[in-house]
């Protein structure tokens, strides 16, 4: 048994990666919670928001905590665009189209980011980096901390549009009962790409969030999206507060199952809990439906 | 053998090609769209005929070609023999994996899911363990006699995809015209009716699911002994999920022909994408990927269901022309 001079920094460093995971699979749960269909194309777009801060800072010397500004809302718009002028069309509507389409979706922007990147996996080397916060005996990384309050500030944000907004309550409308909110007059397809905008500016946020101590490569993202799989089913598919809870407590197993077996080890607790859940509760655990 | 003569003349025909031409290339490219086409026509069983899309097939490809490698290497197992074992171990894999999606009431999103998370899990287990050479791979012994599955030239590696690739459509063929197809095919299209008919729908999928995984492997087992060697990224990678969906996808989901169709296309694109730009890494995988979404917005039954369209029309005119005719 280890002491909890250990214990407690990597319960504490476990919740602050959960932060960012809980974010990635916020934007994944909301896309699945309206279209019910899962977006294979959310580790690329994440990727694609990872270079995306990587250049801003490179080339405009623009830092990435201020680059959310601007990359949040343009991710938006590329989230609705895809929805409605891609996805949308080419499924005609079926489920398994969607699939197939976000994963070409994600084939190509992996690719392309490959293409015109190469492998070259990239840093940025920002002052503060590695900065930390004394917390009791724990040393935390600062851009860590800070991804964490931002994390819970987006999911509170998230929670009021949803809840009290006119196109939140659209939203929980048509993922309730697509038909019937299409005859009281909803838009459909704009719901739709809102929410598929809304999914895809969370990765922007997460981007930024994650630039300053992570890497960059083009296929960064993945290793975040099968990680939010894990969270989204195990949260309970669409569920806002699963995510987050999940996104937390997936980051403490990650954590602990890093100190006691080893990093690549780590990664094999987490798929193995996702088998796990898929095949014995796949409603997961605050979900609503199976 | 009702149906097959049309797949004994398609083999035939391109066991002609090496007449025309040897060159090392184009034989190459051949074994590699034969290899996606076998592997495909695994995925089609499943995923076209049965309707369970599958997103990690690498799970069955990567446990025949570390099956096919290590039983030679470490076993010093005649490597025909080896290859046959590594059919049974990815039907194995297959049985397992479906007997736990299916009998948890997996389907959709679910169980492309699950599949995928199967084929990574299989993926860091082989990244670590040293049976799998963890991450430096497996070398299979270079040994170039046919008697250990190696020639000195690729063209009867060529004849024996072809022959595999055959061997599988002929299976799939019989299935289609079988009881157990109709089943499989009710199960796709509307599984809750099947169920109330008294279709044991689980051991339906499972079965298919089986005999999937068993053709998915054997490419795998031929992989590993065409190129000879095997590492977890070449075995259980993504990439091989991919390539055998997109195959049937773009052939024509459901059809015989479908991923041997589709195999070519893709491949083509490929060969042409490297043309037109280099070797850059990743663009004909962007081709690939944009192609997908093109199929499915555009041709939802691939290229055969085009064809039968453009026939379908065709007919159509004519009759009409016909009528014309008699009317003037």
């Amino acid at each position: 048994m280890l002491s909890p001079v250990i214990l407690v920094p990597a319960v504490l460093n476990g919740l602050m990666t959960g932060a960012v995971y809980a974010l990635v699979a916020l934007g994944l749960t909301l896309i699945y919670g309206v279209l019910h269909i899962i977006n294979f194309a959310h580790g690329a777009l994440l990727t694609a928001a990872m270079f995306a801060v990587f250049f801003a800072y490179k080339l405009l010397g623009i830092d990435p905590y201020v680059a959310a500004v601007g990359l949040t809302p343009l991710f938006f718009v590329i989230g609705y665009g895809l929805q409605r002028y891609v996805i949308g069309p080419a499924a005609h509507g079926d489920d398994r189209n969607i699939l197939l389409v976000t994963l070409g979706l994600a084939v190509v922007i992996e690719n392309a980011l490959l293409y015109a990147f190469r492998a070259d996996t990239r840093t940025i080397n920002l002052p503060y980096a590695f900065d930390v916060i004394e917390f009791g005996n724990a040393f935390l990384a600062k851009p860590r901390v800070i991804a964490c309050g931002a994390v819970v500030g987006v999911a509170l944000v998230l929670g009021v549009l949803m809840r009290f907004t006119s196109t939140g309550k659209a939203i929980r409308a048509v993922a309730k009962e697509k038909l019937g909110a299409e005859l009281a007059g909803i838009d459909v397809a704009h719901i739709y790409a809102v929410t598929f905008g809304l999914g895809t500016a969370c990765l922007a946020i997460a981007a930024c969030l994650l630039l300053p101590t992570y890497y960059v490569n083009p296929h960064a993202g993945n290793a975040f999206v099968l990680v939010a799989f894990t969270v989204v089913v195990l949260g309970g598919m669409g569920s806002i507060i699963g995510a987050l809870l999940g996104g937390l407590f997936v980051g403490v197993v990650e954590s602990l199952s890093g100190l006691y077996l080893g990093e690549s080890l780590g990664q094999i607790g987490i798929f193995v809990m996702f088998i796990l859940v898929l095949l014995f509760r796949p409603s997961g655990l605050f979900g609503e439906r199976a | 053998m009702k149906g097959t003569s049309s797949i004994l003349v398609v083999t035939t025909l391109l066991a002609l090609v090496p007449l025309v031409t040897t060159s090392n290339d184009t034989l190459n490219f051949l074994v590699m769209a034969l290899l996606v086409a076998l592997v495909g026509q695994g995925w089609n069983l499943l995923g076209g005929y049965g309707g369970q899309y599958s997103f990690g097939h690498a799970a069955f490809f990567g446990t025949g070609a570390y099956a096919t490698a290590i039983l030679q290497l470490r076993y010093g197992m005649n490597a025909w023999i080896a290859f046959g074992f590594a059919i049974a171990a990815g039907a194995l894999v297959g049985a397992i994996i479906g007997a736990l999606s299916f009998r948890s009431g997996l389907k959709g999103s679910y169980f492309a899911l699950v599949t995928l998370a199967f084929a990574e899990v299989l993926r860091i287990i082989a990244s670590v363990t040293p049976v799998t050479g963890a991450g430096v791979g497996l070398l299979v012994k270079l040994d170039l006699r046919p008697e250990a599955f190696q020639f000195q030239s690729r063209l009867p590696f060529y004849l024996i995809a072809l022959a595999l690739v055959a061997i599988s459509m002929i299976v799939v063929r019989l299935i289609e015209d079988s009881r157990f197809g109709a089943y499989l095919v009710a199960v796709r299209e509307n599984e809750e009716a099947a169920k109330a008919l008294g279709v044991n729908v689980v051991e339906v999928k499972l079965i298919a699911m089986t005999i999937s995984a068993a053709i998915t492997a054997a490419g795998g087992g031929f992989y590993a002994q065409y190129f000879l060697f095997v590492d977890s990224g070449i075995a259980y990678g993504p990439w091989i999920s991919i390539e055998a969906l997109l195959a049937p996808i773009i052939g024509g989901v459901g059809t015989v022909f479908g991923p041997l169709l589709g195999a070519l296309v893709v491949k083509i694109l490929g060969e042409a994408a490297k043309l037109v730009t280099g070797d850059a890494p990743g663009l004909d995988l962007v081709i690939y990927g944009g192609v997908l979404v093109l199929v499915v917005a555009f041709a939802p039954r691939g290229i055969v269901g085009l064809v039968a369209s453009l026939r379908d029309l065709m007919q159509r005119l004519h009759q009409t022309a016909t009528v014309e005719d008699k009317r003037g």
